[in-house]
């Protein structure tokens, strides 16, 4: 108990919300005792595409090429972060895994490249080398396990490697084979909570040492553990709540803690979903496969910058009129763009500022919102209320009813109704479709004034648009203005604690006394986002994992 | 001498445009006297018949009602207008009416339930579900071949309808040029090339693999059940690779009708109709070939339908089924239908390609059969009952086919059940809740 109360103590010397105590709702300002996280059970999450990208890089450098298709991911309660404690791998996907590991090896053990990558080089290359393959073995093994490889790992794959060698009559074509091997592991492939019992509670589990590490590390960074992060591990310090919090500091401060807000945004934001987003070329000719990452990028450094360089408000994101574009983004934006930095470097990247009268401001009068929650040919109220509402309000819309007669919904070319407001209007005098169209059309309609491939515009088919409506009972009249009512909705932060705390543990979790007060921590402290990383880094939730059920589930 | 000509042209027909790798001794020394079965091989008995392949074709938003169902029942029915496209298969396909789908007071999730219950019988209660009906035919007719199932997506996608028990979805290749990467990339092995010598580095691999076998297996003693069982779906995925190598360590057993297919080349994959209706005769080509090469026998093809559309054009198939307004001199709505009609067509174009593989008397498309199924009876108001269903090729004698059968009432998932007994899988009732049944369609059952 003594760890946690201090881990509390520390998430309070985090969170201003904290103190005074009295002030908040029950079991606020506290993560243990007070409201206390019933323990998880513990996970297995399937590495990312980029987690797997990002550890292949931190070992051996950006330039390994992968080379293989990865599994389509899973996205439960809004994240696929989520999904990946249910996902596992299917055959086509082995086959990928198996390819890219021979791929990955093959270019490690490269006659070129191999004085780089390994620590050391066979006595003769024709033969097995149990010392050298036993060194890059347990090497790549500690990056690849997220902890050193136990004697029996090391002595199969050092075997393996010998024997490979011995028939192949090539130490490194032996060594590729073994490490392939490795990289195809569901050890690698899988990022386990490994359980040991806890000294400080008897009868109780706790993660192991590197388990805790790996947990933090792919939180906070979107990979595997640095070399601090496993000695921390290795001395145990990591279990000291004091060592614990050291390192979480560290890597709060580092600059790898982009990489992990990018990778928590490109989750919570559907980015995976650009994968096959198409634009008709004849009606949106300016939105080529260039724009559809440009666009992706800019809101992911419009967000970086924002919440973790300039450590601002997160509910900013709803009205900043800071980004950065491209060319190819500024001729749809229709501003002026320089070619080149202020200081004439060639980066494609400017910074950029709307001005006060611009209809943008925000990430979701963006091109990666507003062209990503569209139909191909044209702009979608519905859709892009729903977005609204599922993705950054964490509430779920209804699906559709079935039978349902959609004759009154839209024609395009009818001369009464020109834009599609009027058209949904008349939609929606269909009483069954009345309620959730409610929900999700009027913050679309604010959105009307961009046209489905991200483009500002006053009128659709002749007809002035109205981009008037509400929010839970908050008016507005534009684009700029319902990010306003978002930026002051308590919906929109609450929102991304959940997400933050669900994207960290891999489970779900319903608006607990511990999560309301993890919401005034946030609120409290600033709604600054490291911060909010850096509560959850340090509470319980994180790192109370109860052992698995033995039964199968459902 | 006629018959000898008449293999001739098989030949000829089957090896267009590549070099001709299959001699005709070889021919006549693989095929027994009819051409439809295996000649004795390494110790194989003669006279095996060529293996049943099993199919799905999922193409969601329905068609119109009253355009396709056929005017007579049973044996001998003529298409209606919608089924026009299909007509040369008439005699090799049936058309099943009036079954649905039953929700069991569960929320309608359009256009994904009804594929959850044709595929999986059931409406599932979380993300762990059961396998799918094409699983459960692989695991029965697909164990030793190089791929247990092949998955394709026409829209350039990678949805799927194939899953494994548990949370696995079959990912599908979702463009031809990566699928013949897959099929007939360097590990293919020609059955009917002359010499054979194992690959040095294959061997090492298999060698590896079994060597590393019980540090892997060690982590499910870690392990709670669920995960467990999400652990058992990645052995299982492993043991394709290591079949795949066993396969490519082996002299395959000749099959006189395989060449691999031809590289396909000017891909573009996407939901523009121009791209997808290339790509089905790609994807359809790729098929009769990996079919007839034995390297599959199962396979499932994702249309995508909602998303395709024509160039230039606001709307897309699924908005165009909602909102645009029924033609009052036609009666149905135009554009649907031009969409309707485009992948008939196309589904026929994917049948021609099957049936385009002569294998002795007979094709590839008749030890086939694929079983057409949709979300929607009638998309434009998400009706779920009236379905259309259809099944095409005799399945190497197992169906009888030319047959409409008339269900007006009874679950959907009659075909899924009738597909399982068909192909061998032990099963007396499939499905959950309302959608289950132990009523197979004996009509169509030979």
């Amino acid at each position: 108990m003594k760890q946690m109360h201090l881990i509390a103590v520390a998430v309070c010397a985090a969170l201003a919300s904290c103190a005074p105590a009295e002030d908040k709702v029950s079991g606020a300002g506290t993560t243990a005792g007070v409201a206390p996280v019933v323990a998880g059970e513990a996970t297995m999450r399937r590495l990312t595409a980029e987690q797997y990208q990002n550890v292949i890089a931190d070992l051996f450098g950006d330039t390994i090429e992968l080379g293989g298709r990865f599994e389509p991911e899973l996205r439960v309660n809004g994240l696929m972060a989520v999904g990946a404690s249910s996902v596992s791998v299917t055959a086509a996907g082995m086959e990928q895994y198996d390819m890219m590991a021979r791929r990955i090896a093959a270019q490690i053990m490269d006659e070129k490249r191999r004085a780089l990558m390994m620590p050391c080089q066979p006595a003769d290359a024709k033969l097995a080398d149990d010392a050298c393959a036993r060194q890059f073995l347990a090497e790549s093994g500690l990056w690849l396990y997220r902890r050193p490889l136990t004697d029996a790992e090391l002595g199969s794959y050092v075997t393996t490697a010998n024997k490979a060698a011995a028939r192949l009559g090539n130490f490194h074509d032996g060594l590729a084979m073994s490490f392939s091997a490795m990289l195809a592991s569901p050890r690698f492939l899988f990022r386990q909570e490994t359980l040991e019992p806890d000294p400080a509670h008897k009868g109780q589990v706790r993660l192991t040492a590197y388990a805790k590490a790996a947990q933090l590390s792919f939180f906070l960074w979107n990979s595997g553990p640095d070399r601090a992060l496993f000695e921390a591990a290795r001395t145990g310090e990591i279990h000291t709540p004091k060592g614990y919090a050291k390192q979480v500091d560290r890597m709060i401060a580092s600059p790898r803690l982009e990489r992990g807000v990018r990778a928590f945004f490109v989750d919570n934001f559907h980015f995976d979903e650009f994968s096959l987003l198409t634009k008709d070329a004849e009606i949106f000719p300016k939105f080529s496969a260039q724009v559809l990452a440009d666009a992706q990028e800019q809101t992911l450094r419009t967000v970086v910058d924002l919440l973790v360089k300039r450590r601002g408000d997160y509910r900013d994101i709803f009205t900043t009129k800071k980004t950065f574009l491209t060319q190819e983004l500024a001729a749809i934006y229709k501003v002026p763009v320089a070619e080149h930095g202020p200081n004439g470097s060639p980066d494609i990247w400017q910074a950029f500022e709307f001005s006060k009268d611009s209809a943008y401001g925000g990430v979701q009068s963006q091109i990666a919102f507003t062209a990503l929650h569209s139909h191909p040919g044209r702009s979608s109220p519905t859709i892009r209320g729903k977005a609204i509402r599922e993705i950054l309000m964490c509430q779920k819309v209804p699906a559709p009813p079935g039978n349902v007669d959609f004759k009154l919904v839209q024609d395009t070319n009818n001369p009464v109704y020109r834009t599609v407001r009027q058209r949904m209007d008349a939609h929606a005098t269909n009483p069954v479709c009345t309620g959730c169209h409610k929900i999700t059309d009027p913050m679309g309609y604010a959105l009307e004034t961009f046209d489905g491939g991200g483009a500002f515009r006053t009128k659709e088919n002749g007809a002035d648009i109205d981009a008037s409506g509400t929010l839970d009972g908050k008016q507005f009249k534009s684009a700029m203005e319902l990010g306003k009512v978002l930026h002051d909705s308590p919906a929109t932060a609450n929102c991304l604690v959940n997400r933050m705390a669900s994207y960290a543990t891999g489970r779900t979790f319903k608006r607990e006394p511990w999560i309301q007060a993890m919401e005034q921590g946030f609120a409290a402290q600033g709604y600054v986002v490291p911060e909010l990383m850096r509560a959850v880094a340090l509470h319980d939730v994180f790192t109370r994992v109860a052992p698995p059920a033995q039964q199968a589930a459902n | 001498m006629n018959k000898l000509a008449s293999r001739r042209r098989v030949l000829k027909s089957t090896t267009v445009g590549l070099a001709t790798a299959v001699g005709l001794p070889l021919l006549d020394c693989f095929l027994n006297a009819n051409g439809n079965a295996m000649a004795a091989t390494d110790g194989k008995k003669a006279g095996a018949p060529l293996p049943v392949c099993f199919g799905t074709w999922w193409q969601g938003l329905g068609l119109n009602p009253g355009r396709w169902i056929p005017e007579k029942v049973g044996a001998g029915y003529t298409h209606n207008v919608e089924l026009k496209p299909l007509e040369k298969f008439t005699g090799r396909m049936n058309v099943i009416s009036g079954t649905k789908y039953f929700l069991d007071g569960r929320p309608l999730e359009t256009h994904t339930t009804g594929l959850q219950i044709a595929s999986m019988g059931r409406i599932p209660t979380g993300v762990n579900t059961v396998a799918s009906l094409d699983s459960e035919i692989a695991d029965v007719i697909g164990k030793n071949t190089r791929f247990r199932s092949i998955e394709l997506a026409l829209d350039g996608s990678r949805a799927s309808v194939s899953k494994r028990a548990g949370s696995a979805t079959n990912p599908s290749d979702p463009s031809p040029e990566a699928l013949y990467a897959r099929i007939f990339g360097p590990e293919f092995r020609d059955p009917n090339a002359a010499d054979f010598t194992p690959d040095v580095q294959a061997m090492a691999r298999r060698s590896v693999l079994s060597d590393v076998q019980d540090e892997r297996m060690s982590l499910a003693k870690e392990l709670g059940a669920s995960d467990r069982a999400r652990l058992d779906e990645y052995f299982t995925a492993l043991r394709q690779v290591e079949q795949q190598l066993d396969i490519e360590l082996r002299k395959p057993d000749p099959l006189p009708a395989c060449s691999a297919s031809a590289k396909p080349t000017d891909i573009k994959t996407g939901r523009e109709v121009a791209f997808v209706e290339q790509n089905i005769k790609m994807f359809g080509t790729l098929m009769a070939h990996a079919l007839a090469c034995g390297q599959t026998r199962v396979f499932n093809v994702m249309v995508g339908s909602l998303g395709l559309r024509k160039p230039g054009t606001t709307q897309s198939w699924h908005p165009l089924t909602h909102e645009e307004p029924i033609d009052d001199a036609l009666g149905y709505q135009k554009e649907v239908t031009w969409f309707i009609d485009f992948m008939n067509r196309g589904f026929a174009s994917f049948l021609t390609e099957l049936d385009s593989i002569k294998e002795g008397a007979g094709t590839v498309l008749d030890r086939s059969v694929v079983v057409w199924q949709t979300d929607h009876g009638y998309a434009r108001t998400h009706t779920i009952d009236a379905l259309p269903i259809f099944t095409v090729g005799g399945a190497a004698g197992r169906l009888k086919t030319g047959i409409h059968v008339s269900a007006a009432g009874d679950p959907a998932t009659r075909i899924g059940l009738t597909m399982q007994q068909a192909m061998g899988v032990q099963r007396g009732s499939w499905g959950g809740l309302s959608n289950e049944t132990s009523k197979t369609f004996t009509e169509i059952l030979a």
